[in-house]
């Protein structure tokens, strides 16, 4: 330690030391190499971006005649249908699932077990040509006491249509997934929070919806930005069912028509990113709303050294927070 | 409370006379670890009593029991004259559904080492929670009564503040307004202090002393000898399960009469 011999700030230098210096200047390190790093980079894409606009295979003309063709902003309407409706159903049947691992009845227990079981354990495409399938196995849906004429049969093809059926699918396979994401969540919440909420008197379904899963949303927000991302490029798959009124489907089918798959990739990819950008924008503004009381400011919290100018720290937090005020702890009461 | 302590013998009178709390036999095991071996003790109204003892002692477990965050294994513990989480049934007593469990403990309020305030909620928030969702108070009503009890616990200024913003001292009185809400007629502190920052234990202390003085029935898991010599009326030292010595604190800190309570006392004093 070479400055131990410099005079702790505050107290006066010793008779006959160095003469006052003007507090040093700090210099930042600097990185040159990352601006190096970042121009070669630029070059490069330069260079990609000179070539592509060159090449007659991308066809460029059809990209820009084709981008927004009536067909395909229809197709990116029905996408993002299918992406949001199934994912409010997944998050809503996740919960429940999740909520269903946690309890202390047993029979509820396996139940949501074994649903994550079947619907994690079966690829989304081979559950997605089942449930298109699912009118010759069922022609019709029943209602009433089994093995007697029922009440009401509607024709199965009748209740669900295409889009109804690439929904279930869809939405039942995610919900598995975001049981898991809750459960993960639910058990990052302390258990002194429940402790503290059944002390309260509060029974456990309230507990759960008052307590546990608004903090655990901070946990489930961010995996369920990214199941909510991936969503929306599994609707491609939904051809399974087959629905083919979504993104990939409609341009698949208009390339067919120019005979050239290139440009209407391109198409379709730029509306996928068009859409999951939007939809990163909400997940930024959801995650800022599950911040609240969490972190920020951790100047203010407990453990401020006390000092001999501010008596006691109670004193000390409200002069620092509100200067006007001159109320503490102590005579308050 | 004074008069109450010297009038400790005379008989209470009209509903006074149940104990607030009585514990008959009370045992309770984690498995095979018995952490409570037959727990007899009364708590009168409006009687503040300190349970002290070594960590591990049970002290804690035992006032969990009171409000059926922990089940007692054997024994019978009541609260205002009710079995707490049971049902009785002579010989026998029937666990309660959680529910009616939950019911019991609207009015027993508890604070804990760690505070437990809710973080997604301000401080006001975190009062006025339990009354409206469990009592179903309005929520204008809801909030006049908790910005009434955040003054009385000196947090007036601090009522929209979160709790991370809070000191240890201030989240405790949160914590202790947040649990008087619920117009408890028993508190429960388990170690109330032990999580603070030392120069900080005395703003919590001073709202427990408050509270005692207005008569409040208060059970207080404490290290705080101090606090428990001067408030108290009745010091209860716990080791292994066990009550091992039952008295007024002043004379059971100055005169100890068993030998394990003068080994402890010697080592915190």
């Amino acid at each position: 330690m070479t400055d131990t011999t410099r005079p702790a700030a505050g107290t006066t230098p010793p008779p006959g030391g160095s003469p006052e210096r003007s507090p040093a200047k700090v210099v930042k390190l600097r990185h040159p190499w990352r601006t190096v790093f970042a121009v070669v980079l630029l070059v490069l894409l330069a260079l990609f971006v000179i070539d592509a606009a060159q090449r007659t295979a991308y066809d460029w003309p059809a990209v820009g005649k084709y981008i927004f063709d009536r067909r395909i902003s229809e197709a990116a309407v029905f996408t993002l249908l299918l992406t949001v409706i199934s994912m409010v159903i997944a998050i809503i049947l996740g919960v429940v699932l999740a909520v269903m691992r946690q309890s202390q009845n047993p029979v509820v227990k396996s139940v949501a077990w074994v649903y994550l079981w079947i619907f994690r354990g079966t690829p989304v495409y081979v559950q997605l040509v089942f449930w298109g399938l699912i009118a010759i196995i069922y022609q019709s849906i029943d209602l009433g006491v089994p093995f007697m004429e029922p009440w009401v049969s509607i024709p199965t093809t009748a209740a669900l249509n295409a889009f109804w059926i690439a929904v279930i699918g869809l939405s039942l396979n995610e919900a598995a997934y975001m049981a898991e994401i809750v459960r993960a969540g639910l058990l990052s919440v302390d258990h002194g929070q429940h402790e503290a909420a059944t002390a309260l008197g509060m029974s456990w379904s309230k507990t759960m919806r008052r307590v546990v899963l608004p903090q655990a949303m901070r946990v489930i927000i961010p995996p369920t930005g990214n199941e909510v991302i991936s969503m929306l490029k599994t609707t491609s798959l939904v051809s399974a069912v087959p629905f083919t009124l979504e993104l990939y489907a409609r341009s698949r089918d208009i390339s067919v028509e120019i005979f050239n798959p290139i440009p209407l990739l391109i198409v379709a990819s730029l509306w996928y990113l068009a859409v999951t950008s939007v939809l990163m924008v909400g997940q930024y503004f959801l995650e800022k709303r599950y911040a609240r009381g969490i972190g920020a400011r951790p100047d203010t919290v407990a453990g401020t050294v006390p000092t001999a100018a501010v008596p006691a720290v109670d004193v000390d937090l409200d002069t620092e927070a509100d200067p006007g005020s001159m109320r503490h702890g102590g005579d308050a009461r | 409370m004074s008069d109450q302590m010297t009038s400790a013998e005379q008989a209470p009178t009209g509903a006074d006379a149940t104990p607030m709390v009585l514990a008959e036999s009370v045992s309770k095991s984690f498995g095979s670890n018995e952490v409570l071996k037959d727990i007899s003790l009364e708590v009168r109204r409006g009687e503040v009593l300190c349970l002290v003892g070594p960590s591990g002692s049970g002290k804690s477990t035992f006032l969990r029991c009171i409000n059926h965050l922990e089940r007692v294994s054997s024994g019978r513990l009541s609260v205002d004259g009710q079995l707490v989480g049971y049902r009785d049934g002579g010989d026998k007593i029937y666990e309660m559904h959680p529910k009616d469990a939950a019911k019991q403990r609207r009015d027993i309020g508890m604070v804990f080492q760690r505070f437990n305030l809710f973080p997604h909620m301000t401080a006001l928030g975190n009062v006025m929670e339990a009354p409206m969702q469990v009592k179903g108070v309005s929520k204008a009503q809801a909030k006049a009564r908790a910005h009434e009890l955040l003054a009385r616990v000196g947090l007036a200024e601090r009522a929209d503040y979160y709790p991370a913003h809070l000191s240890g001292g201030q989240q405790q009185r949160v914590a202790i307004a947040r649990a008087l809400a619920m117009d408890p007629k028993l508190m429960l502190f388990d170690e109330p202090t032990s999580a603070l920052d030392p120069e900080l234990v005395g703003e919590v202390l001073d709202v427990m002393k408050n509270l005692a003085a207005s008569g409040m029935t208060m059970i207080v898991v404490t290290h705080e000898m101090g606090f428990a010599r001067e408030v108290a009326d009745t010091l209860v030292f716990m080791d292994g399960g066990v009550v091992v010595e039952t008295g007024d604190p002043r004379e059971v800190l100055a005169n100890p009469q068993r030998e394990r309570t003068k080994a402890f006392l010697s080592k915190v004093l």
